[in-house]
């Protein structure tokens, strides 16, 4: 008893709090957190660190350090923009799923669905996700556009930012629309065969916008794999430009309009 | 009693220092202006010099840049409202953190849930295969064009399928130009919201026939009388 207090080894508590010295210490930790970042210097809370979380971090590039008080109430914006937002990011990571088990062509992309909900683990719950998950952020970007309109939050100097919302509302119900088509069934094929007809009646160029993008008169196999690349890439990749520009808009415009 | 780190300390105590001899300056000019930006100003003003003693020596730095070896600067006064359309007035202001960023996690969080709960519970639909030789009866676009396939019900496809849904983003588009009124005050825009209000309801009621009153050959049915020709 009396050899082991002669020489206390460091407990495990003692010895985690010196490797977690070391590490903040390091030249890695250093390099990989900015400057008053709080992964360097702890949170306790106070004003300044308040700020250092969204100044020194990512956040930065969403939001400013201070809102407006009314800003935050959620009866105010209902969350419906960022909950659009949010939606969108869910639907790429249960979308980069899907990917994985499906082909686009007309030979393969409906016997890959019912094969990713029947043997593949958690197929048909993120394929559920994503389906239904889709339908909420076109009835979220529709209702965010509405309580918009409402609090005549178009108004100067928003009104651009409103014409990139309805940018945004077109691609959103593009992206939906092309991903109708991928699970290659009756539903599919009809809906879209339903839709794109309407598309025929458009004067001048209607026909020959159709037949690009269907590439052929009818649907068949092209419009599957364009639809899909549409889907999976353009469609997204344009989206995510004009909804960096709608945040950007947000805060240059003085933040959220309002109070009422 | 959480303890303060040793480097915090010093850091503080440097600071409190520091205040102390600026403290004595401005006192000495009789206004609220910091010591060390009055520092800075008198360093500026004692000339070039100053500033090319600061500049690294040699290493290819241009004579004259910065600390950081930085050649070019922002020297500009921005009036309020030139580019950030901010009040002059101050606002009532909250921190972001935590004040928006809580809000935002548990909104994210209860989409989420209910999300996970929906698709646990219902199934996505997956009919047959793609047949181009069985048309189903009816045919039905997406839910959000039905408001557009009912309109073909009614008007030449060329005015139900073209003109106007394209009047009608136009408008949209339009609004914020159209609508010259300033006010965001409900009573003073009973007519923009009455209209509104309008073309919402115009297209929830085309949507909600289309969706659940139009049977095979996407006629006119009752949904408690022929069932319910809808797919998701
Ligand atoms: C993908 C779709 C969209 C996303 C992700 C999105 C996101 C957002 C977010 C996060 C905000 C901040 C305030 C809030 O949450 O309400 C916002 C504000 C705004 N959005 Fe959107 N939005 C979308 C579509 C639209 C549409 C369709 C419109 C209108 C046609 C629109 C017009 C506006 C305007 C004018 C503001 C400023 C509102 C204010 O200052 O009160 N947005 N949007």
């Amino acid at each position: 008893m009396a050899k082991v207090l002669d020489n206390p080894r460091p407990t495990a508590k003692e010895r985690l709090a010196k490797i977690g010295e070391q590490m903040q210490g390091s030249q890695a930790w250093n390099s990989i957190f900015r400057p008053g970042s709080i992964f360097r210097k702890g949170y306790t809370d106070s004003p300044r660190n308040r700020s250092y979380v969204i100044m020194n971090s990512v956040l930065y590039h969403l939001h400013p350090v201070k809102v407006k008080r009314h800003a935050v109430k959620v009866s105010y914006t209902l969350c419906l923009g960022g909950l659009s937002f949010f939606l969108f990011i869910l639907l790429t990571v249960t979308g980069i799923f899907l990917m994985f088990f499906y082909r686009p062509t007309g030979a393969n992309a409906w016997e890959d669905i019912q094969m990713l909900q029947t043997s593949v683990t958690f197929g048909l719950l993120v394929r559920n996700m994503h389906r239904w998950g889709a339908h909420l952020m076109v009835l979220s970007v529709f209702l965010h556009m509405a309580r918009v309109f409402y609090h005549g939050a178009y108004k100067p100097p928003r009104e651009f930012n409103w014409v990139i919302g309805v940018i945004l509302l077109t691609l959103t119900l593009l992206l939906s629309f092309t991903g109708y088509l991928l699970p290659w069934d009756q539903l599919a094929l009809w809906a879209v065969t339903v839709g794109t007809n309407m598309m025929g009646y458009s004067p001048l160029v209607g026909n020959q916008v159709r037949f690009v993008l269907l590439g052929g008169v009818e649907i068949g196999s092209e419009t599957l794999l364009r639809w899909y690349v549409l889907h999976v890439i353009m469609f997204p990749f344009i989206i995510i430009i004009f909804m960096a520009i709608h945040f950007w808009r947000v805060r240059k415009d003085g933040g959220i309009s309002g109070p009422l | 009693m959480t303890e303060i780190p040793e480097h915090l300390l010093k850091r503080a105590q440097a600071a409190r220092d520091k205040a102390a001899g600026g403290d004595a300056g401005g006192a000495a000019g009789g206004d609220r202006i910091p010591g060390d930006l009055l520092d800075r100003t008198k360093a500026a003003s004692d000339g070039a010099a100053a500033v090319v003693a600061t500049a690294p020596v040699g290493g290819g730095v241009p004579v004259g840049a910065g600390p950081g070896g930085h050649t070019q600067r922002l020297l500009t006064v921005v009036k309020s409202g030139s580019i950030q359309e901010a009040k002059a007035a101050p606002v009532d202001k909250v921190h972001t953190w935590p004040h928006l960023l809580a809000v935002e996690f548990v909104a994210a969080l209860a989409c989420t849930a209910f999300l996970f709960v929906f698709s646990w519970v219902v199934n996505a639909p997956l009919l047959q295969a793609a047949d181009f030789n069985k048309t189903p009866n009816p045919s039905k676009a997406p839910w959000y064009f039905l408001g557009l396939q009912e309109l073909l019900t009614m008007f030449h496809p060329m005015i139900a399928g073209v003109t106007l849904p394209g009047m009608g983003l136009v408008a949209l588009i339009l609004a914020p130009y159209l609508d010259r009124n300033a006010s965001n005050k409900p009573e003073d825009r009973k007519f923009m919201t009455s209209m509104m209000t309008m073309f919402l309801m115009f297209w929830a009621v085309l949507t909600i026939i289309g969706s659940f009153f139009r049977g095979p050959g996407f006629n006119f049915t009752f949904p408690w009388r022929d069932g319910i020709f809808f797919e998701l």
